[in-house]
């Protein structure tokens, strides 16, 4: 009962704020939104019993890649609103291909009997076992630090190359104006 | 935890619903922002179906997406910042010249 | 009856001492908070050697309250071009973070929120980090140029030196081993040390860390009133106003209630394995009798009679909070040494880590506060590009190399067997090594470093500290 709460809850915010952050003039009412459809997902992962991933988006998502964010729509003074060209076209077309996708992917998978594995349909209830976890830090850092070291490595590795990437892009040359 | 289908819903809508702000819109940073709302979408599928199979390598490769959403967002809006500095602009109608 | 129904009642049956919990902590925190500036403001006046508030109420004691009214009365004020969304959004964020994250801080045994996470302390430190964003967002709404500058300046203080004091806790977690709260303070207890003796120079990154977290002086240049108005708060007024404003405090709670958890030993008394120091447990009783005591005594000085009545009420507060404590540590006692204490002596007994564990937890926390408070009105303020060269120059480079230097130590203690004191004060004596060498690389390089793209230019050539 409280599994389905939290879920419909978050799931509702994180849908209505999407949809309000793609359709804002104001790009800091957008990045708002972003923030709140960021910190809806990491409820859906505290629902999934997923708490480090639950805190790890919020540092790291809504924490870090968001100040970043409104830092940059501040500094290139985008708050103020754009005249938006109206292409009723582009819009409409893209809402239909959309809901057209949504449409069938729906279809297949309410049509799929059985997901490989614990056997159920795909909106059936799962059996009352699947509750029983390992503390999740753990586990995490045991998968981590032994089997996927490698990529743990490389993601390291591609934070450093982004890092240098992004200072030199942004950084202003010694001769410009 | 849900039936997996509510996740796998739940997910396809927002991938649905940033795939139309890559689209429509022509602010290239709310573009970048619909993207990671892509990413966002990607998570929650991987999360519930690591749920599903009691197995953690979904977490993990969803930590993997969040640590690589950060680095390409920081790329991109450097990137922004750089093409602002120089034309003024950061409308992807207005960025129409491959060299100038 | 409904199953909905059904459904609340058992869900407030389970979690109900939480739920009271989290009430306390949203009703009382911003009382506490209120009284915490009536205590700044007070050591501040000893510290200047004045008085401070003595108007509103015996010795000022009701100034906070007279505060609360008056800022709930105050005109509203908005900005005619500021975003009326947002503007109204950003204090609420700022508040929110602050309040949410203390669900996880244990104050004592028994008072916590959000029991058993397994990512106690990170999920405290994670929402903290939403707390930037309310300021950064009220700063911008406000349509001031003061007012942006103040909160970009903040901002970028604040995520700079979070890095700082992620890897500070990061090398007193590596000791505890866990993030849960309760087992962190059960692992200082098992190790019979408090974390500060094993990792100091993390302890103290942390405090350094932890005063430019809370935007507390030395790192007040954001909303230094002699500098950009109030920075981010110069268009808030009245009951927004106090939110930011208490939001600030509570931050000043969360980030000592982190640092006594992880480094002075949470809610243990001191030396709490060695049992012949068991009359340590007399000191609150102690010092609350004594502060009764001096209240009699003054109560006789007092030239009005209401004043008097007033101190002897406080007095009067004073020995029947000594009597409570005395009660339970008597029950305590009983218990501990007879083998079947009659039935009050056992609910004494249980009472006694819970209120025992509070009063420690808390002492520590205000001593922590006391910290923040002396080196605000002792240190000159860090002017912007100091502050950020702080941060990324000397402190992440130290901070960095004392988690490594813990990791070698651990290695060191139990892969080969040393002492854990002789790896300790190793690995500790490099990290100061290291932490001479980045001060004095710095010092050599100051003339030439470009400052911050947020602050003029530095005038001087030679301009360092």
């Amino acid at each position: 009962m409280l599994d389905s709460v939290l879920f419909y809850f978050f799931a509702s915010i994180a849908i209505i704020s999407a949809g309000l952050m793609v359709t804002r003039r104001n790009a800091i009412h957008s990045a708002v939104f972003l923030i709140t459809t960021l910190l809806s997902t990491a409820g859906i992962f505290l629902q999934l019993r997923a708490e480090f991933l639950f805190i790890a988006q919020i540092i790291l998502y809504v924490g870090g890649i968001m100040v970043l964010f409104i830092f940059v729509i501040m500094l290139v003074r985008l708050d103020v609103p754009l005249p938006q060209i109206r292409s009723r076209l582009q819009k409409g077309a893209a809402v239909f291909v959309a809901l057209a996708v949504f449409t069938e992917a729906a279809i297949v998978l309410l049509l799929a009997r059985k997901v490989p594995g614990p056997g159920q349909g795909l909106i059936d209830p799962l059996p009352a076992a699947a509750d029983k976890l390992p503390p999740n830090t753990e586990e995490l850092a045991k998968s981590l630090f032994t089997a996927y070291l490698l990529p743990f490595e490389i993601a390291s590795v591609l934070l450093l190359v982004a890092m240098v990437g992004a200072v030199v892009m942004a950084k202003k040359r010694p001769d410009a104006p | 935890m849900m039936p997996i289908g509510h996740y796998l819903f739940l997910s396809l809508a927002l991938l649905l619903i940033g795939s139309i702000g890559v689209i429509t819109r022509r602010n290239v940073i709310i573009v970048l922002m619909s993207i990671e709302l892509i990413l966002n979408a990607v998570n929650i599928n991987l999360v519930a179906f690591s749920r599903y199979y009691g197995d953690v390598a979904g977490q993990i490769f969803a930590l993997f997406i969040i640590a690589d959403a950060a680095a390409e967002a920081a790329v991109g809006l450097g990137i922004m910042i750089a093409f602002f500095r120089n034309r003024e602009t950061v409308l992807a109608d207005e960025m129409d010249l491959l060299k100038w | 009856m409904s199953p909905t129904l059904h459904a609340v009642l058992a869900f407030v049956q389970t979690w109900w001492v939480e739920l009271l919990c989290a009430l306390l902590t949203v009703l009382v925190v911003p009382l506490i908070a209120g009284y915490i500036v009536l205590v700044e403001r007070k050591v501040m006046a000893d510290m200047q050697a004045r008085l401070g508030p003595m108007r509103v109420g015996p010795h000022g004691l009701l100034q906070p309250i007279a505060d609360a009214v008056k800022l709930l009365l105050k005109e509203d004020l908005i900005p005619d071009n500021a975003d009326q969304f947002i503007f109204w959004f950003a204090p609420v964020l700022s508040m929110t973070a602050a309040l949410t994250s203390m669900g996880a801080v244990a104050f004592g045994p028994w008072f916590q929120v959000a029991r058993d996470i397994n990512i106690g302390l990170l999920f405290v430190i994670g929402i903290s980090a939403l707390g930037p964003f309310g300021i950064v967002l009220g700063g911008w709404a406000s349509n001031n140029h003061y007012s942006i500058i103040g909160a970009i300046r903040s901002t970028a203080q604040l995520i700079s030196y979070e890095t700082t004091a992620g890897f500070a806790l990061v090398s007193g977690f590596l000791f505890a081993g866990t993030l849960n709260v309760r087992a962190i303070v059960e692992h200082q207890r098992a190790d019979h040390v408090w974390y500060l003796f094993l990792a100091p120079v993390g302890f103290f990154t942390y405090v350094i860390a932890s005063i430019a977290e809370t935007n507390r002086a030395p790192f007040d240049l954001p909303e230094a009133e002699s500098e950009l108005v109030a920075g981010y708060m110069t268009e808030y007024s009245g009951f927004r106003w106090s939110l930011y404003f208490l939001a600030e405090y509570a931050n000043m709670i969360v980030v000592a209630a982190v640092g006594t958890t992880l480094f002075l030993g949470g809610w243990m008394r001191p030396f709490p394995n060695v049992q012949w120091l068991g009359w340590l447990d007399a000191f609150p009783v102690l010092l609350l009798g004594a502060t009764g005591v001096y209240c009699v005594v003054r109560a006789g000085k007092q030239p009005a009679y209401v004043q008097a009545m007033f101190m002897w009420t406080v007095a009067l507060a004073c020995f029947v909070i000594a009597l409570v404590f005395g009660l339970v540590e008597l029950g305590h006692i009983v218990a501990l040494r007879s083998a079947q204490p009659a039935h009050l002596f056992q609910v004494l007994d249980s009472i006694h880590p819970g209120l025992y564990g509070a009063f420690w937890f808390l002492l520590k926390v205000g001593a922590y506060i006391y910290l923040f408070m002396w080196l605000r009105f002792t240190l000159p303020r860090f002017r912007f590009d100091q502050l950020m060269r702080l941060g990324w120059h000397i402190l992440i480079p130290l901070a960095l190399v004392n988690v490594m230097d813990v990791g070698i130590a651990l290695v060191l203690q139990l892969e080969l067997g040393w002492n854990r004191w002789w790896a300790m004060a190793l690995t500790t004596l490099f990290t100061l090594v290291v932490a001479a060498l980045l001060l004095r690389w710095n010092d050599r390089h100051a003339a030439t470093a470009s400052s911050s793209l947020l602050a003029p230019p530095s005038p001087l050539e030679d301009a360092n500290a």
